[in-house]
């Protein structure tokens, strides 16, 4: 179970949270001018990288805010916070690699 | 009965007190500081279990948590454990034990014919003979015979108990290493959790009396720093305690043994029987040692063989010996250890059989002086005696390890102890995602790159063997650790001397599958697993039928898959694969390593979250005077709902059928306090729901209510409800019950991840009110009674909403209807609610108001054809598919909007909502019947159409009715369609999902 920090609480427990997938999926301003295959490509397809992740998270069960998280889905080693709306900090290079 | 093989003196038990205890029936004594056992050893019992597949007898064949055979069912339903390593089992007084998956008895166990017939069953036969469809016939017997212990069938008794913890440092094992480690960090001040799943401190040391630390028996420096850390303020010690789990970010789960070593009669009340524990550890230091691998021979599984390393155990710790005569194999420095025990016990050592070409460590060289008989370049190509070893057979093995000359020369023995090497235990390590190196100087896999941040692995499960080595290692990673979190040490690394040698179990000679006379497989088994029956030919079969990677030969021949997952077999596994294939160990590489480490009772998971507590319950102002009129409740979500309130002599159909036709006759009460609501304020709020809704809610007028749907990004229906507007920037939103808590997050996340520029406030207010619907006829008449508000439809029409009071209390009247009936929605803050709902009873009377269910409910909407989200919709689920065009707005965009046009949703043949009308008006289609265009010459496969989704008796039309979603079901309007029972075949005919007042002038009153 991760240890979230989350930016208004400090660190949680993973069972306080939800997940919100991928972050920086912006939703299309102008869906018709969106062809199916564009559409769908929004609605259901996702990353799933071997190394950092951003991704957005929930505190359901404290202060009910989104945030994003920078994590590494080979340690599980959340590297960055930060907020929603926002471009991604620089990351250091994973380390096992 | 004598304890006969108990040594006269020595092991750490208290001789002044005896432990009466039953195996099998039989009685026997023990001391306290036996497991059950070193106390069954010592009466000279070594078969104690049949196995898994075969029902071979087996014995005991190590002294800890790797026990493979040794597997017992304790104690009586309730409070019986199936599984139990007796290795592990302290002894209490007034245990009871019994030997599982033999019939009738351990001695004489009828399926042992299938071991006469074992060559027709190797790895894979139960899926390649017994495939589907037959193998559901089999299914049963098969693991009837192939079966470990039993779960008890009672409810579980005891009290279970969950923490949690964080500390600094948080040491894994109370071995030397683990001591060494606990004690550097304790002193700087830090937190110190230690765990050790034993009874007692000091791991590998309990078994090495003769070990000096700093010139004094090793017993004396664990006794010593036991002390120590007692006096350590922030260190706690928890023993007979496991860490079965290392979880992210350094979360590691500890099971705590509480209670379980105590008499029955002796067992505190006030304390739980097991404790889990969650720790969140800053660091985490490994200190759990390593485990003994055996060698794989032929017929290595007899009673009377076991590991070196349980020999030296059961003799130094438990002062019990484990045969009269003895035989060690060895391929290491390791063997003479226990050879060297053995003989200085008085066991008649009759030889140490040696794979390596030449014995010449400092071990091997005491035996030689000693006199031990010693044949190096042999292996035991093996054994006989059936409950009990009686012979092993030896011969001279070629130079390359591959075969042996001769028939085999017997030595009579009754205990073959074996070693070929040592495995560091990383099971922790390798949860924990850290990758391993095999390391060819020790020929074992250990440590290489930790993927959890502050974590440490020392001592033996480093592969740190030297014990001056490991105490070095230890005091300074604790140090290390220490340090990092925030205490200042000062200390010195410690130099601590100790008698044992470095290399003392080195080196090794490398040969994983021992041969013998005779072929592989013809005339005895290699076994590898002995849990799972899984032998050495078993592994040669799975790659001649082309598995080559490790895991793939896993799951084929179920290869360390048993409860012990295979922590003396794994690594014999990947050896012999690796031989065969020609292949190093490293290159054919490990499996994955998962939690527990060893088994964890339900119960522990439990803890006290069971019957009452299992769940929240939420209940609704009103629910007292549902339980005193009887009602039955239905769960939905975590509330209690009303689902029907039978009067005397009346069953379910009954009472529903009165309580549907009252509300449409005269006038029901609903209590319907549980379904969301959530009040959205804010100059944004018409424009934000217009984006959520698939209608538009900005154009509402202030006093007016409207239906809405919600559809997520695919399209699909989502939830459903009515929202008001109260005032020009407020509004109030129903959900479904289920729903309101997804909605309300689905409405935050689009707030704050996507439209940060909307002021729109949200808040959950479901149970700030309480919520009752009269519906019916009458239900005008009877709100007249209570209010001064004007009911007539002008000033207050269908889907608006008037505030007033209801029997004196301020209300919101909502006129909205999901019977179809003329309905009030009355809404009054929740502590009023029951006042008011007794009122609305008492005044109703006279229309012979009646109060329904949710089961009633269900019934009346039915009727109309309204859907119910989660009932009629699955999330596959379109507006289109329930014919609800009406309410997609195509003047703006929506969630979920852009997907309505992608192909697949226009698709003719997609599955509609349609109603159903069995031919025999009075058969009810099951809810979730399949539904099927023909009702003879069906052979398989048979295209299903679609599935009934409500079905009811509904008293109103007099017949039964049904809601389906069927494929392109719109079309199909006065279809036969046939809904296929296991015992019998219903028709039904299509209709329009609708079958009550379908002018709808009843809503009128
Ligand atoms: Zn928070």
């Amino acid at each position: 179970m991760l240890l979230i920090p989350c930016p208004h609480c400090g660190p949680r427990a993973e069972i306080e949270f939800s997940y919100g997938g991928e972050a920086h999926i912006a939703r299309p301003e102008e869906p018709d001018e969106l062809t199916d295959q564009e559409w769908s490509d929004y609605v259901f397809m996702r990353r799933n990288p071997k190394g950092v992740v951003l991704e957005r998270w929930v505190h359901a069960h404290g202060c009910r805010r989104w945030f994003n998280a920078a994590r590494d889905t080979v340690t599980y080693e959340i590297l960055a916070i930060y907020p929603m709306g926002q471009n991604p900090p620089e990351l250091p290079e994973p380390r096992y690699l | 009965m004598p304890q006969s093989f108990r040594l006269p003196e020595g092991g750490l038990i208290d001789r002044a007190r005896s432990l009466r205890f039953t195996f099998d029936g039989r009685s026997f004594d023990g001391h306290p500081g036996d497991t059950l056992a070193s106390a069954l050893l010592a009466n000279g019992v070594h078969l104690v279990a049949r196995s898994f597949k075969y029902h071979r007898p087996r014995g005991i064949f190590s002294a800890g948590a790797e026990e493979p055979n040794a597997l017992v069912q304790l104690g009586e339903d309730p409070r019986t454990d199936p599984n139990q390593r007796a290795t592990q089992v302290e002894l209490f007084d007034g245990l009871s034990a019994k030997a599982q998956h033999c019939w009738p008895s351990l001695e004489v166990d009828f399926n042992q014919v299938t071991s006469l017939a074992s060559r027709l069953i190797p790895s894979g036969f139960y899926y390649k003979t017994f495939m589907w469809p037959s193998w559901k016939y089999f299914e049963g017997p098969i693991r009837r015979a192939a079966g470990l212990g039993k779960a008890p069938r009672l409810p579980d008794p005891d009290r279970y108990d969950k923490c949690f913890a964080h500390c600094d440092v948080l040491v894994v094992g109370g071995g030397p290493a683990g001591l060494a480690a606990a004690l550097a960090a304790g002193r700087t001040g830090a937190r110190v959790i230690l765990v050790e799943q034993d009874n007692r401190l000091g791991g590998s040391l309990l078994s090495a009396p003769e070990t000096q630390i700093e010139g004094a028996p090793s017993a004396d420096w664990v006794r010593e720093a036991e002390a120590e850390l007692a006096t350590l303020p922030e260190v706690k010690v928890l023993k007979r305690t496991t860490c079965f789990a290392y979880y992210d970010h350094n979360l590691l789960g500890l099971l705590e043994k509480v209670t379980d070593h105590y008499a029955p009669y002796d067992r505190p009340a006030e304390l739980p029987r097991q404790r889990m524990w969650r720790v969140r550890a800053g660091h985490v230091i490994l200190a759990t040692g390593a485990i003994e691998r055996p060698l794989v021979f032929r017929d290595n599984d007899r009673p009377g063989i076991m590991l070196a390393s349980a020999a030296s155990s059961y003799l130094n710790r438990w002062a019990v010996k484990p045969g009269s005569r003895a035989v060690v194999f060895t391929n290491n420095e390791g063997g003479y250890r226990a050879a060297l025990d053995l003989k200085s016990r008085g066991v008649d050592l009759a030889a140490v059989i040696d794979l390596q070409l030449a014995a010449e460590g400092p071990l091997s060289r005491r035996a030689r002086d000693e006199g031990i008989p010693i044949k190096t370049g042999y292996a035991v190509t093996g054994t006989s005696g059936h409950l009990r070893l009686k012979k092993v057979f030896v011969a001279p093995l070629d130079g390359a390890g591959k075969r042996v000359f001769g028939g085999g020369e017997p030595i009579e023995a009754d205990l073959l102890v074996s070693s070929g090497g040592w495995n560091p235990t990383v099971h922790l390590f390798c949860q924990s995602k850290g990758t391993l190196e095999w390391d060819d100087s020790l020929a074992c896999f250990r440590p290489d790159a930790s993927m959890q941040r502050n974590q440490a692995v020392v001592g033996a499960a480093n592969g740190t063997f030297g014990l001056s080595s490991v105490l070095v290692e230890a005091h300074a990673a604790a140090l290390a650790a220490a340090d990092a979190a925030g205490f200042s040490t000062g200390g010195e690394a410690s130099t601590a001397p100790t008698s044992v040698e470095e290399r003392d179990f080195l080196p090794m000679r490398e040969i994983y599958l021992v041969p013998s006379i005779k072929p592989l497989g013809q005339g005895g088994k290699h076994f590898v697993d002995q849990q799972h029956d899984v032998t050495a030919a078993d592994l040669l079969l799975a790659m001649r039928e082309g598995y080559r990677s490790i895991e793939h030969v896993k799951r084929y021949t179920t290869t360390g898959m048993a409860t012990d997952q295979g922590k003396t077999s794994n690594v014999a596994a990947i050896g012999i694969v690796a031989e065969h294939l020609g292949k190093t160990v490293p290159e054919v590489g490990v499996t994955t390593f998962r939690p527990p480490y060893t088994a964890v009772t339900f119960g522990a998971f439990a803890g006290r979250d069971v019957d009452d507590f299992l769940d929240p319950e939420r209940t609704t102002p009103m629910h007292a005077w549902h339980r005193a009129h009887g009602a039955a409740f239905e769960d939905v979500g975590q509330w209690k709902r009303a689902w029907y309130y039978p009067q005397a002599g009346e069953d379910m159909a009954a009472a529903v059928n009165r309580e549907v036709k009252a509300a449409r006759d005269s006038v029901g009460i609903l209590d319907a306090s549980t379904l969301g609501k959530i009040e959205i304020r804010g100059p944004d709020a018409g424009v934000f729901l217009d984006r959520i809704y698939t209608n538009v809610f900005s154009t509402l007028k202030v006093g007016r209510a409207r239906y809405g749907l919600m559809l997520k990004e695919d399209g699909m229906v989502f939830d459903d409800g009515v929202t008001t507007r109260l005032a020009e920037d407020r509004y109030l939103m129903t959900t479904t019950t289920g729903g309101a808590a997804n909605v309300m997050s689905w409405l935050e996340e689009w707030l704050q991840t996507e439209w940060p520029d909307l002021k729109v406030y949200l808040t959950s207010v479901t149970e700030q009110w309480a919520t009752m619907t009269i519906s019916g006829p009458n239900a005008r008449a009877l709100l007249a009674e209570l209010t001064e508000l004007d009911l007539s439809t002008d000033s207050f029409p269908h889907m608006s909403m008037a505030e007033g009071e209801v029997a004196g209390v301020k209300a919101r009247i909502f006129r909205i209807s999901f019977t179809g009936e003329l309905s009030y929605e009355i809404n009054v803050p929740s502590r009023y609610g029951l006042a008011v709902w007794q009122a609305l009873i008492r005044v109703g009377q006279k229309y012979a108001i009646t109060p329904y269910g949710t089961e009633a409910m269900h019934v009346l909407r039915a009727e109309k054809g309204f859907i119910i989200v989660g009932q009629e919709t699955d999330g596959s689920v379109t507006p289109l598919d329930l014919g609800m065009n009406w309410i997609v707005s195509k003047k703006k965009d929506f969630l979920g909007r852009r997907s309505l046009s992608r192909p697949d949703m226009l698709k003719a043949d997609r599955k509609q909502l349609v109603g159903l009308l069995t031919e025999d008006g009075r058969e009810v289609l099951p809810e979730g019947a399949q539904l099927v265009e023909s009702n003879h010459d069906i052979r398989p496969p048979i295209p299903m159409v679609g599935h009934v989704t409500s079905s009811y008796w509904s008293p109103n039309c007099g017949q039964s009715i049904a809601l389906a979603l069927v494929k392109g079901g719109r079309d199909r309007m006065g279809e036969r369609l046939y809904a296929a029972l296991p015992d019998r075949t219903i028709s039904c005919t299509v209709t329009e999902p609708l079958f009550f007042d379908k002018t709808g002038e009843r809503l009128h009153g």
